[in-house]
């Protein structure tokens, strides 16, 4: 994978027609999470399909089309492994979320 | 005589390459070229930036206390007399998703030194940019002058729903409107033939890395904001 040099050196070449298959798959996972809304699919199902289809989308986005598929593992690492703090303050902000929203409801008669 | 087994063969050879990269003394993004660890170190932060407005976004819906809209009705359009739920966004979905596909390609034929093919598929990835933008400009203009919606305000619950909206997607339409600027550039260039001269097409990869970006940032927003 990443023990071509000459991959990077003389550019990314890959067939066209693997670009146009990711294409496709975009066009699919994207009309397959409008349909999640379309259906009304509502409560616990809706959100895991809704975070499958968009891990997917980015996945094949990033690896595909921004090449990182075919980079050296150390600038990988360096790209994928920094965003991972951010579940950090997805958690913090969530509890913070969760005592703004008991205060207003109680104090301040759920008006806001 | 139990002999030690050569580490070598128990570390698997990529994490010897990390390990190797980032202890020698020089570059840690050997072989990839300049501009390119660069845009992703700058792409890096983006994603902190866009991150930090989902976050923030998440908390104030989550604290809201208002109702928070039905996107769903929020953003639906009336076609042929039927009334189609989130329709524009899933079409400026398909836009950005079609501009991505051009992008590669254009990298594609840029390394294969076709400037032709390679400035056709660059203006027409900007064009599905400019249709995006005209219409995000046009969910914006109902949003503000039918709706009423205001950075402050929403007629229909939440006021957190006003400002999360406009922050996120007008910082994002700022990005796709850059996008589209930096692919006029590169492609006038590619034109000219600048990039022959050099023999080096690295620039239409990186312009595109910063296209697919732009791309992904769009999967989250059309995940958390739209769909969730």
């Amino acid at each position: 994978m990443q023990h071509d040099p000459s991959a990077t050196h003389k550019g990314q070449q890959h067939p066209i027609s693997l670009y146009l298959k990711v294409w496709g798959l975009l066009f699919l996972l994207s009309a397959m999470s409008y349909l999640v809304d379309y259906m009304h699919v509502q409560g616990i199902v809706r959100w895991v399909l809704i975070v499958t289809f968009m891990l997917l989308k980015a996945g094949l986005i990033l690896s595909i089309f921004m090449h990182l598929a075919w980079e050296r593992l150390s600038l990988i690492y360096a790209i994928l492994v920094p965003p991972l703090v951010l579940l950090v303050l997805v958690r913090i902000m969530t509890i913070e979320a969760n005592y703004a929203f008991w205060t207003r409801a109680i104090f301040m008669g759920g008006g806001g | 005589m139990a002999q030690a087994v050569p580490d070598r063969e128990v570390i698997a050879p990529t994490l010897r390459e990390i390990a190797s990269d980032w202890s020698a003394d020089q570059e840690v993004f050997r072989h990839t070229h300049w501009g390119k660890a660069m845009m992703w170190i700058f792409l890096l932060s983006d994603t902190f930036i866009f991150s930090c407005f989902l976050t923030g976004y998440m908390t104030m819906r989550a604290s809201a206390v208002l109702p928070w809209p039905n996107t769903a009705e929020v953003f639906a359009l009336n076609i042929g007399g039927q009334e189609l739920p989130l329709v524009l966004i899933a079409i400026m979905t398909f836009a950005l998703i079609s501009s991505s596909g051009t992008m590669a390609m254009a990298v594609n034929f840029g390394y294969q030194r076709d400037r032709r093919k390679t400035t056709a598929l660059m203006l027409i990835t900007a064009l599905f940019g400019l249709v995006f933008l005209g219409m995000q400009a046009f969910e914006w203009s109902k949003l503000i002058f039918e709706e009423g919606v205001r950075p402050w305000y929403n007629p229909m619950g939440a006021p957190q729903f006003g400002a999360t909206f406009f922050m996120i997607t007008g910082f994002h339409g700022l990005h796709v409107t850059c996008g589209v600027i930096l692919l006029l550039i590169i492609a006038s260039k590619v034109a000219r033939g600048h990039y022959d001269k050099a023999g080096d097409y690295s620039a239409v990869e990186i312009a595109g890395l910063y296209w697919h970006f732009v791309d992904l940032v769009w999967v989250f927003i059309f995940a958390f904001f739209y769909l969730w």
